[in-house]
């Protein structure tokens, strides 16, 4: 890598996420020391003390690169973003939830008040007598505690600001990281919108034999050990190979394990979990509809399976899509108080 | 950047439209939306002062793109389209919004109405926005027809096509052709024999030299497009060597098996090597391998022994042939519907309890009981009672119409007064003499004696315990009684059904069914002939019931549709088929089982799908399951579609 004439600066930061992404960065191992020779790192809470107001202080548009990694769950969530980007020349959704969602976006399937109500009264393990759940405010003797809002839907990073670039994967293989470091330092970077991976789908470089594929029934990955040199689908293992972006280096594959899907949707493809379900769908042999309908309920969690990664970014609007709504209702509590 | 500009067209069609659309306001709408440059009504948009104004203002505003808010694009797309080339505009780049039959005719709530076209234009506005010019192609067309089916309506349509000069290849399942028609006795209102009539077709048939005649055949495979069908055809073995067979009949009288005669509706017998009925054609038996006994216990050759001209081949194989058309007609016929399905009737249960086609091979002098109509222990009727309407126009079984039993009955009524002294009740719910000559022919029936017609539909067929008689329950609806009419002979006249393998069927040939099962035409009243499938056309009772008149019509007809394709030399292809775009394909493959047309195959050098644009029909399938979009529908890709939805969906 060439010397960089100025030191770069650099901010990271978690959103909802597991923090998986963030060990992704160290995971580009000795090669960290070259980037803490090339860049000045001005917030990265899992490793790093720095404080809000740190970040606050700074100029805007000063910091060089921010990789924000996470969806948006609360409204922390929001204002860190909405002030990364502020301070940041180029903001990139690093990960797939930051990305699509993610994980955390499968949370979709039920509104604030479902997941409250399971969370803090329905589980065996909860014991919660006074039925307290969580409040963004209260009011103490000493004065008032806030707590960020809990959103109604999570909420993918371009939801909330405008965004980059985008690294998908759960989290972002090192090498991917260490070129897309690589491309940052050396300005290198495509136009901006760009996922900085493939742009075919993953069967394009999976070395898997692909034959006609005709599927009689569907296994789930602890059935049985698939063959390694044929196609899993063909095997009737649900692998979202065919709908999902290439780049990942098929980390799962060589596993023999599916693909996940974590890299998102290819660039044509507009609905990620939709079109994975069309294909399994196609490749199921049966002319009866009976016999077509049994085969696919062999499909465990059809929405988890197909849309994994990708409930944030689905046309299907599960949930509200639009922050609007969020608005209103902070509106509507504010009103209320 | 500012988009395509585009011109807006709304068409009243007289009052069909603007009777209940608001044409100002729609107008006005659209001049809103967005890179909408020029929006017009106009009384009838298809008129050529209406195409004058589109064409004008392609020429003089420079419009590059056209959307016409009008009828079906069923009806006038050829037009607009046309017009926009007159104009120098693709016509590829003209998008219309059916705002009659989708909109002003399907409700009576005007303001809904106006919304809805409101909704509809926008779509097709935001979809011209993303429309492509593509160019049309023209490819050459195979002079052969191929017909399926060897009843009357294939006959006709085999011969008006060969006597024109064309060749023809007319392919039939069963050992003989003639069909269902051959086993008739005679036919309504004429009265003459279905035989003396059908067997000279038959016979000129198997003598055309325009004609290849391939019975005991089945089609296996149908490929391609119009002009350029690629068919496979197995010719199931005869175990005769053709050639050398003369028709003597030898064999079918030494073989020892006898079996139930397909032809005789189970009435009468037939050897393990037979021929359906003796004026079949071609006059060759066929060895039935499933109950001859060599073919079961490898012994017997009786027939190989007896054959003068040595032609029996009992190692003869399916020959499977290969063969390139230009135009396809489909004349595959109907299926009788089964009365034991209905335990009302009796039939399967009650001897003497039979079908129409059934009491047709009683009446024929060829038939099992030499022409003679007799009951099962072999006398003569003393009454006899005709049902109509045997599973159809009921709810319970077919709704529709089966068209021909009125007039079967009142012949069957004639027929057994003619042969036998028995009393006859005709059991109907309507008498429905639709056709040239049949209200004639009732009426000389009416008057014959001893022939009763009651107005009610036979409701139960039972057997009375004591005289071991059939009793006939039915509510005679003009006297306003119920009554039990005890009778020896009930005939069920059952209703024209699509055939059993009518979805198989439909399949291979890539047509469609309408709700009754039935092949479905393109156009009920205008297009009776032809399907959604170009090139592949329809005749006779495989489309609707018939009677041998309308089924003769429609074989020439569709012989004139075939013809018409066949003598064209040449065929517009569309360009709207289906690209595979190389950069994006990833070789999963799941795209290639899906194409009904056999259209995509798989690059191995390159690793990606490819789409044959000469076999694809851009149906789409492929690309709507393309998991990474590699694949487009050319004029409906995703981008133009989404917009679309946008559109319907917009505020």
């Amino acid at each position: 890598m060439p010397e960089a004439k100025k030191k770069l600066k650099l901010a990271l930061y978690w959103a909802a996420s597991c923090g998986g992404c963030d060990i992704a960065v160290l995971d580009i191992d000795e090669k960290i020391l070259t980037v803490a020779e090339l860049a000045d790192i001005v917030l990265w809470p899992v490793a790093l003390d720095f404080k809000y107001k740190d970040v606050e202080a700074l100029a805007d548009q000063s910091v060089d690169v921010c990789l924000f990694n996470g969806a948006v769950r609360n409204s922390e969530q929001r204002e860190l973003a909405e002030l990364l980007r502020q301070k940041s020349k180029v903001m990139v959704a690093f990960g797939a939830c930051a990305c699509f969602g993610g994980i955390p976006a499968l949370a979709n399937q039920f509104d604030r008040e479902s997941i409250f109500r399971r969370v803090y009264d329905t589980t065996p393990s909860t014991d919660n007598p006074g039925r307290v759940r969580p409040q963004t405010k209260l009011s103490v003797p000493q004065g008032d505690l806030h707590l960020p809002e809990f959103y109604n839907a999570v909420y993918k990073l371009d939801d909330v600001v405008e965004v980059d670039y985008y690294i998908p994967g759960c989290p972002p293989p090192p090498e991917l990281v260490w070129e897309a470091i690589t491309a940052i330092v050396e300005g290198k970077l495509p136009p901006k919108g760009s996922t900085l991976a493939g742009e075919r789908s993953l069967c394009h470089t999976c070395k898997r034999k692909k034959e006609d594929k005709k599927v009689t029934a569907f296994h789930r990955v602890h059935e049985f050990v698939p063959d390694p040199e044929k196609c899993l689908l063909e095997q009737g293992i649900i692998c979202s190979g065919p709908v999902t972006r290439e780049g990942c280096g098929e980390r799962c594959l060589n596993a023999n394990m599916p693909c996940r899907g974590c890299f998102g949707p290819t660039p044509e493809a507009l609905e990620h979990g939709a079109s994975m379900l069309s294909a399994a769908a196609t490749l199921v042999e049966g002319k009866e509809e009976a016999e077509l309908a049994e085969v696919l309920d062999g499909i465990v969690d059809p929405l988890g399976t197909f849309y994994r990664f990708t409930l944030a970014d689905s046309l299907l609007r599960i949930r509200n899509k639009s922050l609007g709504l969020e608005e209103k209702a902070e509106e509507g509590e504010e009103a209320a108080s | 950047m500012p988009g395509p500009k585009i011109g807006v067209y709304v068409c009243h069609c007289g009052s069909n439209i603007a009777g209940k659309v608001d044409m100002d306001a729609l107008r006005e709408f659209a001049a809103e939306l967005p890179d909408v440059v020029v929006s017009r009504d106009y009384k009838y948009m298809c008129s050529d002062p209406g195409q004058d104004l589109i064409k004008a203002d392609i020429k003089e505003k420079g419009l590059e793109r056209v959307v016409v808010a009008s009828c079906s694009p069923r009806m006038h797309e050829p037009t607009f389209k046309r017009a926009c080339q007159d104009a120098g505009l693709n016509p590829y780049l003209m998008e219309m919004a059916n705002i009659r039959e989708q909109c002003s005719w399907v409700t009576e709530d005007g303001e809904a109405a106006t919304q809805k076209a409101k909704a509809l234009v926008h779509s097709a506005v935001n979809k011209a926005r993303h429309l492509e010019p593509l160019e049309d192609k023209t490819v050459p067309v195979d002079p052969k027809t191929l017909i399926v089916g060897g009843g009357i309506a294939g006959i006709e349509a085999a011969l008006k096509i060969a006597e024109a000069g064309k060749e023809v290849y007319l392919v039939e399942r069963e050992p003989s052709i003639g069909g269902n028609m051959a086993k008739l006795d005679k036919t309504f209102p004429t009265l003459d024999c279905a035989a003396c009539i059908l067997t000279p077709k038959m016979v000129s048939v198997a003598q055309h030299p325009n004609i290849t005649l391939l019975t005991y055949s089945e089609v296996e495979k149908v490929e391609g497009y119009i002009g350029n069908f690629e068919v496979t055809i197995r010719k199931r073995a005869r175990s005769i060597d053709e050639k050398l067979c003369n028709g003597c009949g030898t064999c079918q009288e030494k073989c020892p098996i006898k079996v139930p005669n397909e032809f005789e509706e189970g009435l009468g017998m037939r050897k393990a090597i037979y021929t359906p009925f003796p004026q079949a054609v071609p006059n060759k038996p066929v060895i039935d391998r499933e109950n001859c006994t060599y073919y079961k216990t490898g012994k017997c050759k009786i027939c190989e022994r007896v054959c003068p001209p040595k032609a029996i081949r009992f190692d003869q194989e399916d020959e499977i042939i290969t063969e390139k058309f230009g135009a396809i007609i489909v004349a595959t016929g109907y299926q009788l519907f089964d009365p034991s399905v209905g335990p009302q009737w009796g039939y399967g249960r009650y001897d003497n309890v039979i079908h129409g086609l059934q009491f047709e091979r009683l009446s024929n002098a060829s038939g099992p009981t030499g022409g003679k109509i007799l009951l099962k222990d072999g006398s003569e009727p003393e009454a006899v009672a005709i049902l109509h309407c045997v599973g159809s126009r009921d709810t319970n079984y077919a709704e529709y119409c089966s068209r021909i039993c009125c007039m079967t009955s009142v012949k069957f009524a004639h027929l057994v007064r003619e042969k036998t002294n028995a009393k006859v009740y005709d059991l109907y719910m309507d008498m429905r003499t639709f056709g040239k000559q049949y209200e004639e022919f009732y009426n000389r029936v009416v008057a014959e004696r001893d022939i009763y017609f009651i107005r009610g539909k036979g409701a139960e067929v039972m057997q009375d315990p004591e005289t071991g008689k059939l009793l006939v329950r039915v509510e005679d609806t003009l006297l306003g009684v119920f009554r039990e009419i005890p009778v020896d002979m009930v005939i069920l006249n059952a209703a024209i059904c699509p055939r059993p393998d009518a979805q198989e069927v439909a399949q291979k040939f890539g047509i469609q069914r309408s709700a009754d099962g039935f092949f479905l035409e393109y156009h009920l009243k205008l297009e009776p002939m032809k399907t959604a499938n170009d090139g592949v056309f329809i005749a006779g009772t495989c489309q609707s019931p018939k009677d041998i008149p309308d089924t003769v019509g429609q074989g020439a007809g569709a012989a004139a549709e075939a013809l018409k394709v066949v003598f064209a030399g040449q065929v517009t292809v569309t360009p709207t088929t289906a690209e595979v775009r190389d950069t994006l394909c990833s070789g999963c493959r799941i795209c290639i089982p899906l194409c009904p047309y056999n259209a995509i195959t798989f690059d191995e050098a390159k690793g990606v799908a490819q789409v044959n644009e000469a076999l694809c029909k851009g149906c789409g399938t492929c690309a709507a399951s393309c998991p990474s979009g590699a694949l487009r529908a050319k004029h409906f890709d995703n981008r133009q579609l989404y917009a679309q939805i946008e559109g319907v969906c917009a505020e």
